[in-house]
C-alpha cells in the first residue's frame, strides 16, 4: 500500500466528503445520545430547535459564532503560512484585559475614536502575545505549538491576578471580574431583545476582505509561497521573515479582536469565563473550514449550532452537554481524514 | 583476453528472462508487456528517458513492485514476485543510483551486514577479509577494507556496494545509473571492473540515459519508450543518432554553439570567499569574469562548492571576502529586487524545490520574482488581468504545454515547468543568466529546447554562467570552461583546448590535501 497525491479532487468528493463528516457527526452523536439513556430523535429534534427552532435561536447561534469567527479567521490566517497559532485563547483575553483597561473610563474620547481605539489596542496586544512565538520560531527554531499553547495558562493566570486585582471592579460584590466598559463604547444590537450585535457584521467584512487579501495581494500570494513551499519563496527573493512576523501580527489580532467584541459588544466586563474555549475551537473552525476565509463563517456557524442546539438538548432530555464538545471533536478529527483522502489516493 | 566480448559464450538457459511484464499506475502503463533476456556474460544497457519505465521495471526485478502480468526467470528457475529476499537469493544485485551504506562502519562491515546469523558465536571477519581481497583484485574494485566509509570518495563507495552485491555471489548485477556521480576517470575505470565481470560470466545491466556510454560498454542495448520495450539489439549495430531516435520516438538535432566574439565583463569576482552551509560547500579565493556573449560552464563533481558559487551569483549571500560585481555594481547585500532590475536571471537547480511552488497557479509562479514590478502590482494588490496576460504570453512564446494560467504549476510536466521557469527568466531580457543543471531530469526535446534558449540568449548579449555536473552539457555550450574542485576555481580553458582528460584531472586534484585539511 503506497499513497499517490491527487492531482485536483473532483467536486463530487469534495461534496461526499463533506457528507462523510456531517454523517459521522450525526452517527457519534447519536451513539453517544443513545448511550446517555435519551430518544435519539427526539433530541436531535430538541437540538435543531435550540439551534435554529426560532428566531431567538437563530440570533443565540449567531451569537455564538461570532467570536468563532475570529479565532476561526485567526488559526486559518497562521496556518495558511505553517505558523502553528494555538494561542489563540490567550490573544482573546489579552485583546480583552485592552478593552477592559482602555474602555472603562481611563480615557475620556467621543465613541467614534474610542471604539476604534480600543479595538486597535486589543488586536495589538494579541499581536503582541503571538510575536514572541514567532520570533522563537523564526530565530531559535523553538516549537511553536508548544510555545502559544502554553502562553494560553499564562495568560489565564495573568487575568485572574488582573481581575482579583489591579482591574477589579469593587461593585460587583466580590466576584473576581473586570470593571465595566463605558456604555458609549458598547457595540449596538443588531436586533432588539437579543444577545446578538454588530460584531457579527465586522467578522463578516473580515472574512470577506481576508478572502480578497488571501487571493488577490502581493503579501497574500507572499504568504502562500512561503506556507507552500519555503524554498521556492526564498529563492524568488520573498522576504519570507518579514512574511512571518505580520502573519504573527495578523494572526494574533483577529483572535485579540474576538476578545474585544465579546467584552464590548456582549458581557461588558471581563471575567476568567469570558471565552468557553473559543481560542481552542478556533482551530477546528479553520480546519473545518479547509483554512479558506470565506468557509470561515460557516464553519463557525456548524460549531456555535452544535454547542447552543447542544445545550437546549441538555435542557430538555437531561443529557450531558459534553456531548457537543466530543461532536465537534469527531467532525475535526474526520474533516482531516477527509482532507487527507481529497488530496491522496491510496493505491496498492 | 583482448577483447572481452570474445569470452562471452553463453550456454544454456539465460541469466535472465523477463516475459511479459506489465504494470500499471492507475491511468500510467508504467510497463506494458516487456520481453527481455540477459544471457550470461553479457553487459544490457537499459535506456530510456525519464519516466520511461526504467527504474519500475528494475523494482519488479528486485522485488519492490509486484507485476500486474508476466513472470521473470532467473537461471531457468522462475522468481517468486514481490520478494526482495527471494531475488537476493537468486543472485540479483542492485546498486542504486544513492547508496545505502552505513558511513560510520568499515568496508568489511558493509560489506558483511545482513550476510552473517545473529545467533553466530564470532564473526568469521578473517576469512571474509580474505574473499574480499580476492574479489577487489579480481575485478580491480581497489578499496582498503578496514577504512570507515564516510573516508571514501564516491568512486570508492561505489565500488563498495558493488563488492557487497558480489560477496552474495550476485550473478546479476544491476547498476543504476552508476555514472552519474562519476568523474569521466572514474567511469572508465568502472567500465574496465564491468567488462571483467562480464569476462568472469556474470551478467550486468546498466541503466542509463547518456548514450555514449551505453555504447561504449554494453553488448546489447534495450531501448524503453512510454513503459514500451522498443528496440533490443546487439550494441555493435546501433550508433548515437539512431539510439536517440529510438529513445525520444522522432529525429531530435541539439542545438550547436557558434563562436561569437565577447563583450564587456557583465559579472565578475575577485578573490570572494563565502563559508559553506553545513561544512561542504565553500568557496575559496574565486575569480572569475563572465562576459556578454559568453557562456562560462563550471563543472566538478557534486558538493565542491558549487552550491555557494550559484548562492553567490544569485545574489542570494554576499562573499564574506573579496567581492561580486553585477555590472560594475558590487553586490555587497543580498538584494533581490535591486539584482532583478539589474538584469539578473536564475534558473535553480530543483525547480520543484525551488523553482516554483507547485500547489501555486502558473500565473502565480510565473510573476512570483517579480511582485514588486508595477506591470503585476500596484499599493500591494495583484494585477491580475495583466499577469495573466503575462502569462498567457510566456505560454505562447516558450512552448509550455498546459490547460492555461490557472492550472497548479504540479501538474506540468518537469519539462514544461522547466520551460516556465526559463520563459519567466529570460521575458525580461537579461543581461546575466544563472543557470544550475538547467536539463537535469529532462528529456531529449525539452533538453534541446532549454539549450537553444541560452545559445539564444548569448547571441543575444547576454552573459551565461552555466554550473552544471554533465560534462557534455558544459563541452558543447560553453565559451569557457571553469573547474570547481574543493571551493577552488581553476583557470578558464578556452574551447579550442578543450580535452576531456585534463579537465577530469582537474575534478579530481587535491584531493588527497582534501583529506589533511
Amino acid at each position: 500500500m503506497r499513497l499517490e497525491r491527487r492531482n485536483a479532487p473532483p467536486a463530487s468528493l469534495i461534496l461526499l466528503s463533506i457528507g462523510l463528516v456531517v454523517g459521522l457527526m450525526a452517527l457519534s452523536g447519536s451513539a453517544l445520545i443513545y448511550a446517555a439513556g435519551a430518544p435519539v430523535w427526539a433530541s436531535w429534534g430538541a437540538m435543531f430547535t435550540g439551534a435554529f427552532g426560532s428566531k431567538l435561536a437563530i440570533t443565540e447561534t449567531l451569537t455564538r459564532a461570532t467570536p468563532l469567527m475570529f479565532t476561526g479567521l485567526a488559526c486559518a490566517l497562521a496556518f495558511r503560512s505553517r505558523l502553528w497559532n494555538i494561542g489563540a485563547e490567550g490573544q482573546l483575553y489579552a485583546g480583552a484585559l485592552a478593552v477592559a483597561a482602555l474602555g472603562s473610563g481611563a480615557i475620556d474620547a467621543p465613541a467614534v475614536v474610542l471604539i476604534p481605539l480600543v479595538m486597535f489596542a486589543a488586536a495589538l496586544a494579541g499581536a503582541a502575545m503571538l510575536l514572541g512565538p514567532a520570533l522563537l520560531k523564526r530565530y531559535m527554531n523553538v516549537d511553536d505549538v508548544v510555545t502559544t499553547l502554553l502562553l494560553n495558562f499564562i495568560m489565564a493566570l495573568f487575568v485572574s491576578i488582573m481581575i482579583q486585582g489591579p482591574m477589579r471592579d469593587p461593585l460587583a460584590m466580590g466576584w473576581p471580574q473586570s470593571m465595566h466598559v463605558l456604555d458609549s463604547i458598547t457595540l449596538d444590537k443588531l436586533i432588539s431583545q437579543s444577545r446578538l450585535h454588530t460584531g457579527l457584521l465586522l467578522g463578516l467584512a473580515l472574512c470577506a476582505l481576508l478572502a480578497l487579501v488571501e487571493s488577490r495581494s502581493v503579501f497574500g500570494l507572499q504568504r502562500r509561497a512561503v506556507g507552500l513551499n519555503p524554498h521556492a519563496a526564498h529563492f524568488a527573493g520573498i522576504p519570507a521573515t518579514r512574511v512571518l512576523l505580520w502573519t504573527a501580527v495578523g494572526s494574533g489580532g483577529l483572535a485579540g479582536l474576538a476578545g474585544a467584541v465579546e467584552v464590548m459588544g456582549l458581557r461588558g466586563y471581563v471575567a476568567g469565563d469570558l471565552s468557553p474555549g473559543y481560542g481552542y475551537a478556533g482551530v477546528i473552525v479553520a480546519m473545518l473550514a479547509q483554512l479558506h476565509p470565506l468557509g470561515v463563517p460557516a464553519a463557525a456557524m456548524l460549531v456555535a449550532s452544535v454547542f447552543v442546539g447542544a445545550d437546549a438538548m441538555s435542557r430538555a432530555f437531561n443529557v450531558p452537554s459534553f456531548i457537543a464538545d466530543v461532536m465537534v471533536s469527531l467532525s475535526l478529527l474526520s474533516m482531516m481524514g477527509a482532507s487527507f483522502f481529497l488530496s491522496y489516493r491510496v493505491r496498492r | 583476453m583482448s577483447d572481452p566480448r570474445a569470452a562471452t559464450t553463453p550456454v544454456g538457459a539465460p541469466a535472465l528472462r523477463l516475459q511479459g511484464i506489465s504494470k500499471r499506475f492507475g491511468e500510467v502503463r508504467a510497463n506494458t508487456d516487456i520481453s527481455l533476456t540477459l544471457a550470461q556474460g553479457e553487459i544490457l544497457g537499459l535506456l530510456g528517458e525519464n519516466g520511461a519505465g526504467k527504474t519500475t521495471l528494475i523494482s519488479i526485478l528486485f522485488g519492490h513492485y509486484v507485476a500486474d502480468a508476466g513472470q521473470i526467470e532467473v537461471f531457468g528457475k522462475p522468481l517468486e514476485p514481490g520478494s526482495q529476499r527471494a531475488a537476493i537469493a537468486a543472485g540479483i544485485g542492485l546498486v542504486h543510483q544513492h547508496f545505502t551504506l552505513a558511513a560510520n562502519l568499515s568496508v568489511l562491515d558493509n560489506v558483511l551486514v545482513g550476510t552473517e546469523s545473529l545467533w553466530q558465536a564470532a564473526s568469521a571477519r578473517q576469512a571474509a577479509r580474505a574473499r574480499l581481497r580476492t574479489l577487489s583484485e579480481k575485478f580491480g574494485l581497489r578499496v582498503d577494507p578496514d577504512v570507515p566509509v564516510h573516508r571514501l570518495s564516491v568512486g570508492e563507495q561505489q565500488r563498495v556496494e558493488i563488492l557487497k552485491s558480489l560477496y552474495r555471489q550476485a550473478r546479476v548485477l544491476v547498476l543504476d545509473e552508476p555514472t552519474a556521480v562519476l568523474t569521466p576517470g572514474e567511469s572508465i575505470t568502472l567500465f574496465d571492473t564491468l567488462r571483467k565481470m562480464a569476462a568472469a560470466g556474470l551478467s550486468v545491466i546498466l541503466i542509463s540515459h547518456k548514450l555514449d556510454e551505453v555504447l561504449r560498454v554494453a553488448d546489447q542495448v534495450a531501448v524503453l519508450r512510454a513503459g514500451e520495450l522498443v528496440a533490443q539489439r546487439a550494441a555493435r549495430d546501433l550508433d548515437r543518432a539512431t539510439l536517440a531516435e529510438l529513445m525520444v520516438g522522432r529525429r531530435v538535432v541539439r542545438p550547436t554553439r557558434k563562436p561569437l566574439p565577447v563583450g564587456d565583463v557583465v559579472w565578475s569576482m575577485r578573490d570572494a570567499g563565502l563559508g559553506g552551509q553545513g561544512g561542504r560547500s565553500h568557496l575559496r579565493g574565486a575569480t572569475l569574469d563572465v562576459h556578454a556573449h559568453e557562456i562560462v560552464g563550471v563543472v566538478g563533481v557534486a558538493g565542491n562548492g558549487q552550491q555557494a558559487l550559484l548562492e553567490l551569483a544569485c545574489g542570494m549571500r554576499a562573499p564574506r571576502a573579496g567581492a561580486a560585481l553585477l555590472r560594475g555594481q558590487i553586490v555587497d547585500k543580498p538584494r533581490h529586487r535591486s539584482l532583478r532590475a539589474a538584469g539578473l536571471a536564475r534558473i535553480p537547480e530543483d525547480r520543484h524545490r525551488e523553482g516554483v511552488v507547485g500547489d501555486l497557479a502558473l500565473w502565480h509562479n510565473a510573476i512570483i520574482e517579480d511582485l514588486a514590478d508595477p506591470r503585476f502590482s500596484s499599493w500591494g494588490w495583484l494585477r491580475k488581468a495583466a499577469a495573466l496576460d503575462y502569462t498567457r504570453q510566456l505560454i505562447q512564446d516558450f512552448d509550455i504545454r498546459c490547460a492555461g494560467p490557472e492550472q497548479k504549476t504540479r501538474l506540468l510536466s518537469g519539462g514544461n515547468m522547466q520551460k516556465l521557469i526559463v520563459g519567466r527568466g529570460l521575458a525580461a531580457q537579461p543581461t546575466f543568466i544563472v543557470a544550475s543543471q538547467p536539463v537535469r531530469g529532462l528529456d531529449e526535446g525539452a533538453i534541446a529546447d532549454v539549450h537553444a534558449r541560452l545559445l539564444a540568449a548569448r547571441e543575444r548579449g547576454a552573459a551565461v554562467l552555466l554550473v552544471t555536473d554533465d560534462l557534455d552539457e558544459a563541452l558543447e555550450l560553453s565559451d569557457r570552461i571553469v573547474v570547481i574542485q574543493n571551493g577552488r576555481l581553476s583557470a578558464p580553458i578556452a574551447a579550442q583546448d578543450y580535452d576531456v582528460a585534463t579537465i577530469g584531472l582537474l575534478m579530481l586534484s587535491e584531493q588527497g590535501e582534501t583529506h589533511a585539511a
